[in-house]
């Protein structure tokens, strides 16, 4: 079987190259298309944050989805479950459970009271200056390490795409050279669909990626299945035989909390464990594009229910990965998936290819599968690198330029131009520091950027909501107090140094053990806001009173 | 900023009236235990896949063991929680939110002697 897949891969490479570089093309133009209608009616600044506030809440818990569902749940949990078994599922469970935190805390309350961003609500009752500044520099700093797994994750794939094999081309470029190509190619794809279409254009773009996505992997689930007419045991026994470690892959500890001799090691990879479980379910009310998606609906009940859609949409579609991952574990082996590409990444492409040739007729079948497939997984990536440039451009824009540097003297045509330049900055830096990282699993990348939301953003959140005596000195210490603790610990971590699967392999400065950094700093985040709201005398009962009123009720909501 | 033309102390009076305190009662009392609940229950999950191996991989129909299970069951909780909060804040919260809304608009609308606030922006 599997041999059979790899060769049928190197007979049916060039059919699915064209194929899916056919089927990419005709995304990009449709959606490229969407862009430029939208960007017509894009024409205040409430119309390029906030879509206009005018979507339904079906099409934002889409577009919500779609801004979810990133390559890391697509590609990183199916290539994790493939590869450890039930580890993978961790993370299904924590970004799903993750949302009913935004769904019971943070949503309506938002919607409410905000405006264009997160900062919006932080700064309410705060001095609007250093919180603002604050609230741009978390909001940058979680979208790049997103970005960054993003574009890891458009690498993997276009090297299994363009079936480039060492020392082989493609159009003069080695794989390598073409890794970096598509990264800037992606890169240069989101500016335009953000600079031009801004967050309507940005949120269709997501409704077609969140179609396209859950019928991908809805027509591979069912594939999966059918194989074994239906029955879920035999799917999961074949999974485990297959990886050759037996029961054990159906159950955790694979690959965290791993138990060795070692107590301290075991102690570790446990609280590793704890860490990320952590990490997960506290990071998705942290993270700046998905809160600036509740600003595109009309009102806060309309933000709820489209909060319903996503956790509908969302959750099934972790169930799929389900079948996805196992099914890969079964029908492919993290043999092939582990030449492949190291860290799992394309197992997902790899079992569509599988799954074609199974079923749809041989090697072509193999191949326009592997095909869809792919180019649903690049629309995926897209979207998502898209919304989050979009987030982070319109902090830059809306926080740091209008309310920082013009102190709230900025018109709306300068503010939505600066918006635009950032956009061009930010995805630019992203390019460049996602040609780093290659070697990382993409679910694993985007934890690290939940830890740092839950740390950096969401002790704010939450104090600024529902605690009195939170002023700016707690906004400021516990967004930067969070926010250092997350990314320094990430740097002093086996991640980026002193392990060979790290970013620098080949140096080591690391002392911290833990691979995600969430168990320390974000309750850390928590105590640096409460000590900097108690250590300063500032109170404005008259200003929560406001905060409070408007976002329980929706009064003066924009 | 719309609000800034609006005297503060409106909202101090709103806040401490009846009508309003008793609104916010009732969200913090669903919305705060709630919170805490499916947090204590995805924290024994989490823990349970760290410490207790043995009995996460007790199998209990043919491959599927309890440690699926129990993964498949915080779907089922959060896909309850999300449900049922949501028929919550529809009965329980929207009505009182909606008056309280309305009398704040309809006083704006008819500023008294004096009062020189501007009128918000009405909900887009």
């Amino acid at each position: 079987m599997q041999i059979d897949s790899l060769l049928a891969a190197e007979a049916s490479t060039s059919t699915s190259r064209t194929l899916t570089i056919t089927l990419f093309l005709v995304f990009v133009a449709f959606t490229l298309g969407i862009t430029v209608w939208a960007s017509r009616q894009t024409k205040t600044a409430t119309d390029y944050y906030a879509g206009g506030r005018s979507f339904s809440g079906f099409q934002n818990g889409m577009a919500i989805g779609g801004d979810y569902m990133s390559a890391a749940s697509f590609l990183g949990i199916a290539g994790l479950i493939a590869l450890y078994g039930y580890d993978g599922f961790l993370y299904s469970i924590g970004f799903l459970v993750a949302w009913l935190v935004a769904l019971l805390l943070v949503a309506e309350f938002l919607r409410n009271s905000g405006r264009y961003t997160m900062a919006d609500v932080l700064a309410f009752r705060m001095r609007q200056r250093p919180v603002r500044t604050a609230a741009s520099v978390s909001t940058i700093v979680v979208s790049i390490f997103y970005l960054i797994a993003q574009m890891v994750g458009a690498g993997a794939l276009v090297s299994l795409l363009l079936g480039i094999k060492p020392g082989a081309t493609f159009l003069g470029m080695d794989a390598d050279t073409a890794k970096v190509a598509t990264i800037i190619l992606v890169g240069a794809l989101m500016i335009v669909y953000v600079v031009v279409g801004g967050m309507k254009g940005t949120t269709y773009v997501q409704i077609v990626k969140a179609f396209m996505l859950m019928g991908g992997a809805l027509i591979m689930t069912l594939l999966v299945l059918a194989h074994y007419k239906f029955n879920l045991s035999s799917l999961l026994g074949d999974a485990a035989e297959q990886s050759g470690k037996g029961a054990a892959f159906l159950e955790p500890g694979l690959r965290y909390g791993v138990e060795s001799d070692d107590a301290a090691k075991t102690f570790y990879s446990k609280m590793d464990l704890l860490s990320l479980g952590i990490a997960l379910v506290l990071g998705t009310a942290g993270l700046p594009h998905i809160l600036t998606r509740f600003y595109t609906v009309p009102t806060s009940k309309i933000a709820r229910k489209s909060v319903l859609w996503a956790i509908g949409i969302i959750g099934t579609f972790y169930l799929f990965t389900l079948a996805l991952g196992f099914g890969a574990a079964a029908l492919v082996g993290s043999k092939a998936i582990t030449e492949q590409d190291k860290a799992g990444n394309t197992a997902a492409p790899q079992l569509a290819q599988a799954l074609g040739i199974d079923y749809l007729g041989g090697e072509t079948g193999g191949a326009v599968l592997l095909a869809v497939i792919a180019a649903v997984a690049f629309a995926t990536i897209l979207a998502v690198v898209a919304g989050l440039t979009l987030a982070s451009s319109s902090s830059v824009a809306h926080d740091f330029y209008a309310s920082v540097v013009k102190r709230g003297q900025a018109s709306e045509r300068d503010e939505v131009r600066v918006a635009r330049i950032a956009a061009f900055v930010i995805g630019a830096v992203a390019i460049v520091l996602s040609i780093f990282a290659q070697s990382l699993n993409v679910a694993f990348l985007v934890a690290l950027a939940f830890a740092v939301a839950a740390s950096g953003n969401l002790p704010a959140i939450l104090y600024s909501l529902f605690w009195k005596g939170f002023n700016t000195s707690g906004a400021i210490w516990a967004i930067y107090g969070g926010l250092s603790s997350a990314v320094l610990l990430v740097f002093f971590s086996p991640v980026v140094s002193g392990s060979p699967t790290a970013m620098f392999p080949d140096s080591d400065w690391h002392w911290f053990p833990l691979n995600n950094p969430g168990i320390i700093s974000i309750p850390f985040g928590f105590l640096c806001g409460y000590l900097g709201a108690k250590f300063s005398k500032e109170s404005d009962p008259n200003k929560y009173a406001e905060l409070e009123v408007r976002s329980v009720t929706g009064y003066g909501a924009h | 900023m719309t609000t800034e033309a609006t005297p503060t102390d409106k909202y101090l009076e709103v806040q401490q009236s009846e009508e309003f305190v008793r609104l916010r009662r009732k969200l913090r009392n669903f919305i705060f235990p709630t919170t805490i609940a499916f947090f204590l229950w995805y924290a024994l999950y989490v823990l349970l896949s760290a410490y207790a191996r043995d009995f996460m991989s007790l199998k209990i129909v043919g491959n599927i063991n309890v440690a699926l299970l129990l993964g498949v069951l915080q779907f089922v909780s959060t896909f309850v929680i999300a449900w049922y909060y949501s028929r919550f804040a529809a009965r329980e919260i929207d009505p009182i939110a909606d008056k309280i809304r309305g009398e704040m608009t309809a006083a704006a609308a008819t500023p008294e002697p004096g009062d020189t606030e501007t009128k918000p922006e009405a909900a887009k």
